[in-house]
């Protein structure tokens, strides 16, 4: 079975959807309920439509298969953490749901929106944080953030949240540092600024803390937490982070099928770990 | 922490024509800081006018072979410019950063092709005297290859732009480009070297068909701007 050929319609949808605000990286299982009051800004509980919805999907490079007929769903406003072995792509997943890869096989749907007919909805509704920056190693970090701030249509250019942005993080004192001139870790965090620039309502993070020292990470864990109305997929190799911060955990075994596909909260600590060992567990 | 309060507008994205100012804008910003592209495109030119200089052994060249020379020599600089802008998008992630922004995808084309159109167009602001001083003897032809020059530059950054999406997906990019590019510019390639040829003849500049090989490339040009306009988006896809 192939993927549908059909992509991006005339132009991207308006939003009035409200824009999260942000709370600890690694905080609550459940951080809906804990902004519930906040009816301006929390996800609605009653809409069933879910963040991200897969059946069967599957997805190949050329010939060789990399994801095997996944199937979850993940309610609006809740976080999904990804984990799994090395080469078992999670990565590919989550380009995947960011629109960058189209499906091979199977359905994948983002917000209702089915990949790949309808991503063209999806744009600037999305904040991805990958392997690579997406940032341009000649401009400044203010400059960068701009030049994303303009794409999105922000206004004022997005000069007050790249002010907000940049001192949260600490590179307050590096606005003009062009990126090929900063650290791995100071990339990272800029890289996380350019993802949150749009206060995305779906925020796809592939092992966000990585090349972070103890203070980077602290820094940028308020920025990539639960929030209100902000749903996340997170990769991770950390598998206490993942079950602490997640609601529910999909794990992938080393033949890119599903290890398990649960709530965190149900998740046995022992049986994630092992999905990190040689053996693949049985499905 | 203190969470911060939710904003009071969900962003929207630009509309095309600020898209492409931004990303042109962009390109031509990280261009004049770093100087990757158009000095290498004139040290390649007057290295090529050299090249012809010692290989004719002639210090005079007119007519056809003059355009020829001309003509030849911005189309090679001309795959410099273009592969350059574009391996440097896709791996500093600018195709995925468009592609994740709430913007039509023809505006990374219409600011390529104009970024491409700036770059050659100071490219020829030296290389056009320099070729003059190696092997023109009589200036009055270079006003009216204006035009053609122009009209040729655009057919250049337009088809540069439309295919280099297609080459950069290739791990064989230096040479899938070429191979794509060049037989689609042979008939604006036809057109400029036809229209110099008169222009730059012994005799000076004669105007015989000069209109019919402008409208040749405007048509060209124009073709490809749609072209471009209704595929590139697809183009951008993995």
């Amino acid at each position: 079975m192939g993927p549908r050929v059909v992509r991006n319609g005339p132009h991207w949808a308006e939003r009035d959807q409200p824009v999260p605000a942000e709370a600890p990286f690694v905080a609550s299982v459940h951080p809906v309920a804990d902004h519930a009051t906040d009816e301006a800004s929390a996800p609605a509980e009653g809409d069933a439509t879910p963040a991200l919805a897969l059946a069967g999907f599957s997805q190949a490079y050329g010939e060789s298969w990399v994801l095997r007929e996944l199937a979850t769903e993940l309610p609006a406003g809740r976080t999904l953490a990804v984990i799994g072995p090395n080469g078992a792509g999670k990565s590919t997943l989550l380009r995947v749901i960011a629109t960058l890869l189209r499906p091979t096989a199977g359905a994948v749907s983002v917000f209702g929106c089915e990949l790949p007919r309808q991503a063209w909805k999806l744009r600037g509704r999305i904040g991805y944080l990958g392997h690579a920056a997406l940032l341009y190693r000649d401009l400044g970090a203010a400059e960068n953030l701009r030049f994303h701030a303009r794409l999105f249509g922000l206004p004022d250019d997005g000069a007050p949240r790249i002010e907000e942005l940049l001192e949260r993080v600490g590179l307050a004192h590096r606005v003009t540092t062009r990126v090929g001139e900063m650290s791995a870790g100071m990339i990272q965090r800029l890289a996380i600024c350019r993802a949150l620039l749009h206060q995305p309502e779906l925020l796809i993070l592939d092992e966000p803390l990585a090349n972070l020292d103890p203070a980077g990470a602290e820094s940028v864990a308020p920025l990539l937490g639960p929030a209100p109305g902000r749903s996340r997929i997170l990769v991770t190799h950390d598998v206490a982070a993942a079950l602490a911060g997640a609601d529910r955990v999909l794990a992938l075994d080393r033949d890119g099928g599903v290890a398990f596909d649960q709530e965190a909260a149900r998740v046995d600590p022992e049986r994630a770990r092992a999905i990190y060992s040689e053996a693949p567990l049985s499905r | 922490m203190t969470p911060q309060a939710p904003p009071s507008r969900t962003p929207s994205g630009p509309s095309t024509l600020r898209a492409v100012a931004t990303i042109l804008a962009k390109d031509l910003r990280v261009e004049l800081r770093t100087l990757q592209s158009i000095p290498a495109m004139v040290i390649f030119s007057t290295t090529i006018y050299v090249i012809f200089r010692f290989g004719l052994d002639r210090t005079r060249l007119e007519g056809g072979l003059a355009a020829g020379v001309l003509m030849v020599t911005i189309l090679f600089a001309a795959l410099l410019a273009i592969n350059r802008l574009f391996v440097a998008e896709r791996e500093q992630g600018g195709f995925e950063a468009i592609r994740l922004a709430p913007v039509d995808g023809t505006a990374l084309f219409f600011a390529k092709a104009g970024a491409l159109l700036a770059y050659l167009v100071a490219l020829e602001v030296v290389a056009v005297p320099v070729f003059w001083l190696f092997f023109l003897g009589d200036a009055s032809g270079l006003l009216p290859l204006v035009p053609v020059l122009l009209l040729l530059d655009v057919a250049l950054a337009v088809t540069g732009a439309l295919i280099s999406p297609i080459a950069t997906n290739s791990t064989a990019r230096d040479l899938i480009g070429p191979l794509i590019l060049l037989p689609l510019l042979v008939p604006p390639m036809i057109a400029a070297s036809a229209a110099g040829e008169r222009l730059l003849a012994a005799g000076g500049p004669t105007y015989e068909r000069y209109g019919t090989w402008l409208g040749t490339l405007g048509l060209y040009d124009l073709i490809f701007l749609l072209i471009g306009w209704a595929v590139f988006d697809h183009l951008l896809e993995d």
